[in-house]
Formats: C-alpha cells, sequence, structure tokens
C-alpha cells in the first residue's frame, strides 16, 4: 500500500514536470537566462559584435557620476510618482462614477477601455501630432478663445516636455486603473451601504469606512502593477520626445536603449537597466504584502 | 474566488439606492464629469481619424479652415497608405506574429496552469509563485541581454525573434489566468472520467478546455493585443523594413521631413489600431475579465 501511494506520487512529480516542460522552457531560455545575462553584462564593457571582459563596478561607476543618467533617475522617479498620483485618483474617481446607475452603463464601459486597447505607439503618434509646436490643435483652441497669444512649444521646452509626456501617460493609464477598480468595487456587498445610509452616514463617510477598506487589496494590486509599468515605459517618451529637448525627458529605459542599441556600449547599457531593478524589487515586495493581505482578509486557505 | 463574468454582470439590474439622489443633482455630480473625463479620453481617436481623412492642403491651414471638421473627407491618405507603402506587409507581419506567439503561449499556459491547479505536483505552489514574479519582469530591462541572445540563436531580423521571445511577456499571464479558470471546474467530473478510465491527457482534452473555453478566448484576444502593442522588442530584433511590424515601421516611414506627413501617419495609426479595436467590440467582456481576473487573482 504505502508502495503504490509513493509510486503515485512520483508519477504525478513526473507528470507535472512533463506538463510544465513548455512554459519552463521559453521562460527559462528568454527570460531568465537573458535576466542572469544582463547582470553578467553589465560588469562587462561589451560592445555590439564583442563579448567584453570582466570590469567590475565600472560600469556602475561611471553612470552614477553621469550627469545625463542622474537626470534619467531623477525624471523616471518624478515620472512614476506624478503619474501613478493622477491616474490613481482618476482612475478611482472614474471607477466610482461609472459603480453607478445609469443609462447605456456597459457601453460607457467599453468606450473608456479604448485608449487601453490601441496600441501605445500609434495613440502616442495621435498625441504628437495634438502637442505639434505649430499646429497644436489644443495652441488652436486657447488661442480661439483668447487666453494665450503665441503658439504653447508643448514638447521643445523641458518643463513643458515633462508635463506634456506625463499626461500622455496618465491618458493612457487610467483606464486599466478605472475598470480594475470598478470590477473590485461590483464586489463590495451593496448591505452595507444600505446599513450604512439608515445609520446616517454621509457618501464621504461610506466612501471612506467601507468603500476604501475595502478596496485596499486591489489597489495594492493594481496600482504595483502601474508603477511597475510606469517606472520601465520605453515607448511614449520613444515616439513624443526621445528623451528631449536635451535629455530632459529621458527615461531609464530610453537611456539604456540609446546606450546600448544606437551607441553600441552593450555593458553600459546594461548597468543602466540592471540600476532598474532595485526599483522593482521595491514594487513587487509591495505587491507581495497586498496579496498576503487579502488572503487573510479572505479568510482563503492555501489552495 | 469570484466568478470574473458575474462581478461584471452583477449589480445592473438592482437600482441600488440612486432613487436617493435627484436628477439635477445626478447631473453635476454624475454625468458632468463623466462626460469630460470621456471626452478627453476619445479626443485623440477623433482627432486621429480627423485628420487621416483631410486634404492635405487643409491639415496646416488653420485659419481658413475649422481644424475640428472637415467638409471635404478624402481617402487620399488611406489610399497612399495601403497602394503607395509596405503598409499591408506590416499589417500581415504583426497578425503573424501575434497568432502565433498567443498560440504557442496558450498551448504552454495550458499546460503549466493545469498542472499547478490539478496535477498539485510537489512544488507547484512554488512553481505558480515563480510564474507570478515572470510577470513581473518589464521588457525594458531584458531586451539589451536577449538581443545577443537573438543574435547568437541567429534569430535576429527574422520573425521567430519575435514570436519566440513574446510568449516570455504572454505566458505568465495566460497561465495565471488559466489557473483561475481551471479552479473553478469541480473536482468531481475529472474523479469521474478517472474512475472510467480516462487518462490525464483524456481528461484535459474532453473535459478540462471545453469547460475553460471562456477563459481561453480571455487569454487569447489579450494576448493577441500585448503582441500587437509590443514596441521596444520589435525595434530592436527586426532590422529589415519588410519585416517590421506596424508600430515600429509606421514611426520610421513616416518621419522624414515631408511636412504632410501628418496624414499618412494618421492614417497608418488608425488603420494599426481598427482591428483590435473590431476586435475588442466583439469581446468586450472577455477582455475586461482577462483584465481584471489576472490582477484579482
Amino acid at each position: 500500500m504505502a508502495l503504490n501511494w509513493t509510486e503515485l506520487r512520483m508519477n504525478r512529480n513526473w507528470l507535472g514536470f512533463w506538463f510544465m516542460l513548455p512554459a519552463a522552457a521559453f521562460l527559462i531560455a528568454f527570460l531568465v537566462y537573458p535576466l542572469g545575462l544582463g547582470i553578467w553584462l553589465s560588469f562587462t564593457d561589451a560592445r555590439i559584435g564583442t563579448p567584453g571582459k570582466f570590469i567590475g563596478l565600472e560600469n556602475y561607476e561611471w553612470i552614477i557620476g553621469d550627469s545625463k543618467f542622474q537626470t534619467a533617475v531623477f525624471f523616471t522617479l518624478l515620472y512614476t510618482f506624478v503619474a501613478s498620483v493622477f491616474k490613481f485618483a482618476i482612475g478611482l474617481y472614474l471607477a466610482l462614477l461609472l459603480n453607478q446607475n445609469m443609462p447605456f452603463k456597459a457601453i460607457m464601459r467599453a468606450i473608456i477601455l479604448i485608449p487601453f486597447i490601441v496600441p501605445t505607439v500609434l495613440s502616442a503618434i495621435a498625441f504628437w501630432w495634438i502637442y505639434d509646436p505649430q499646429f497644436s490643435i489644443i495652441s488652436w483652441s486657447l488661442k480661439q478663445l483668447g487666453w494665450i497669444e503665441g503658439n504653447i512649444d508643448f514638447l521643445g521646452d523641458p518643463w513643458n516636455a515633462r508635463w506634456s509626456v506625463i499626461f500622455a501617460n496618465v491618458w493612457r493609464g487610467v483606464p486599466f486603473i478605472a475598470i480594475s477598480l470598478l470590477a473590485g468595487l461590483q464586489t463590495v456587498p451593496p448591505s452595507l451601504y444600505e446599513a450604512a445610509t439608515l445609520d446616517g452616514a454621509s457618501p464621504w463617510q461610506m466612501f471612506v469606512r467601507i468603500t476604501y477598506p475595502l478596496l485596499t487589496p486591489i489597489i495594492a494590486v493594481v496600482m504595483t502593477f502601474s508603477v511597475l509599468f510606469t517606472f520601465t515605459d520605453f515607448q511614449l517618451i520613444k515616439v513624443l520626445t526621445n528623451g528631449g529637448p536635451a535629455g530632459a525627458t529621458e527615461l531609464m529605459a530610453t537611456m539604456s536603449y540609446n546606450t546600448a542599441i544606437l551607441g553600441s556600449r552593450i555593458g553600459e547599457g546594461a548597468a543602466v537597466s540592471t540600476a532598474m531593478v532595485p526599483f522593482l524589487l521595491a514594487a513587487i515586495m509591495f505587491s507581495w504584502f497586498g496579496l498576503q493581505r487579502r488572503k487573510w482578509q479572505q479568510g482563503d486557505s492555501d489552495d | 474566488m469570484t466568478d470574473p463574468k458575474s462581478t461584471l454582470a452583477g449589480g445592473d439590474e438592482s437600482e441600488g439606492m440612486s432613487y436617493l439622489s435627484t436628477l439635477p443633482r445626478r447631473l453635476v455630480t454624475l454625468y458632468l464629469p463623466l462626460s469630460i473625463i470621456v471626452i478627453v479620453l476619445l479626443f485623440p481617436f477623433y482627432w486621429m481619424t480627423v485628420t487621416a481623412v483631410k486634404p492635405k492642403e487643409h491639415l496646416l491651414d488653420l485659419e481658413t479652415h475649422n481644424p475640428f471638421w472637415t467638409v471635404s473627407p478624402t481617402l487620399e491618405h488611406i489610399n497612399d497608405l495601403l497602394f503607395k507603402t509596405d503598409y499591408p506587409l506590416w499589417l500581415w507581419n504583426t497578425m503573424f506574429i501575434a497568432v502565433s506567439a498567443t498560440i504557442l503561449s496558450l498551448i504552454a499556459s495550458v499546460f503549466a496552469a493545469y498542472a499547478i491547479v490539478r496535477i498539485r505536483y510537489r512544488g507547484a505552489q512554488t512553481a505558480g509563485g515563480l510564474i507570478f514574479l515572470a510577470y513581473l519582469v518589464p521588457p525594458s530591462i531584458l531586451f539589451i541581454p536577449l538581443s545577443t541572445v537573438v543574435f547568437q540563436y541567429g534569430l535576429f531580423d527574422t520573425p521567430f525573434a519575435l514570436i519566440l521571445t513574446y510568449p516570455t511577456i504572454l505566458i505568465p499571464f495566460s497561465t495565471w489566468l488559466l489557473m483561475g479558470y481551471f479552479k473553478t471546474i469541480p473536482y468531481e467530473l475529472e474523479e469521474c472520467a478517472l474512475i472510467d478510465g480516462a487518462t490525464r491527457w483524456q481528461i484535459l482534452w474532453k473535459i478540462v478546455l471545453p469547460l475553460a473555453i471562456p477563459g481561453l478566448i480571455s487569454a487569447a484576444i489579450f494576448s493577441l493585443t500585448l503582441c500587437w502593442n509590443e514596441f521596444i522588442y520589435a525595434l530592436t530584433f527586426i532590422n529589415s523594413t519588410e519585416k517590421k511590424t506596424v508600430p515600429v515601421a509606421i514611426l520610421s516611414a513616416f518621419t522624414d521631413g515631408d511636412q504632410y506627413r501628418w496624414g499618412s501617419l494618421m492614417a497608418g495609426a488608425l488603420v494599426g489600431s481598427l482591428p483590435l479595436v473590431i476586435l475588442y467590440a466583439f469581446f468586450v467582456e472577455h477582455y475586461v475579465s482577462a483584465m481584471t481576473g489576472a490582477v484579482k487573482e
């Protein structure tokens, strides 16, 4: 009997192994291995075409002293922080609006998600045209209204460019957050609100005491993803400004591309992208504790 | 575990407590802010469409014609795009790569998700956790080492460079989504089949997969969208113009000095988005459950 049991377990483990093999093969060959290789490359002086040799921390020492890298880190943090705060605030507000009863609710939700469906590069091209220095539709409208005299140089001035790309990022990110939080809102039992109303609670009190606490687990997960994707963003900046003017909107991701692929300094570029890892780990830890708390709340066993 | 579909459909029928607020109040607190947000979210697409059908000479002339509207729409830009450039080829490349990568990832994900949820081999929990971690590794930190790997394997500048690397983005996501669906399928069904002498393979193929079709559709269309949207790998691993995907190709093809390029750029962006928007229109509920499902699991 005992023998049969171990045999069955062995069997099960082998079966599991074969079933996992395709996924594991892809992930090891094209994710785990490159991840390790990237860290190794950041310690070498590799260039396109030459493998490079180990040079220790030289790449890191060089980039930390490089003012371009410092600007990129500064703007990456600013971009992530400001865009995430706005995405969260607007996304939550939009989710609360969409959770109310209204005609054509389903169509409304469907429309809201369109910016998320359309490829980022293609909508970024539309923003590029909206931010055109001469023919911007925003400048034209404001001039017609008499609010401004000349055209706004959206992408030519460092701070204008920064706010413009942040706006485009918020625009692109809000639908995802709103629809995910809406799904969370719909799991809140209506009876809680009914009870609170009978007790004379104001809408604000209901939000702070019922909606927000019940929504925290999903907020933690959604915002972790949002922060992660904003921090490692590449597409929007590549299309809109390509890091310009004068490196003002350079993100760490675009800088690593420009260094490694365009500048052919693979080692140095790998160092720039490896420098993103500590930040990502921080975001993952955040997500982990959010998930743990959710399991605890539900009294969910380990299944 | 909540069923991803019921959370969206639920709550629509009942009026809830909305009778407590009056119409003028709702106008200010609900309809007004909602319309402003919707207008801002949709304006870039409206602007894209209007620009794509405007005659060339109206594009840069904001004084004589109201730029928000055009009285003489033209298909000139779209026509140029489809018949004078490689655009159809790029569209085909994008579609081919997206469909191949999606099929590969779905096969791998079905096996992995089934093994984690139902075979429960030793270490299944850990494998699930590791796959979730893989979901959190962004392409921006992988593309430099991957470019050297792709070069070593001789895949550089071939569609396989993308078909084989996209699954690293798609598998973690699809596996998690499918794990959620597989968990909802009752054990008893599988036990009955096991007693009747079915093999694991038959159980997966004849019982589990048919019941998980909504999950498979969600995973497939969401994967297609992710592939279509992918940019950094396509930009790095593909060099020849005729092998590029739409997002990369239109960026390099129409950004020369031509001052009328806006018409073709907008037409390219519009035509490149349409297949996804059409797909989306047919499968809205699946999209939403894919998006929220993977987050909630």
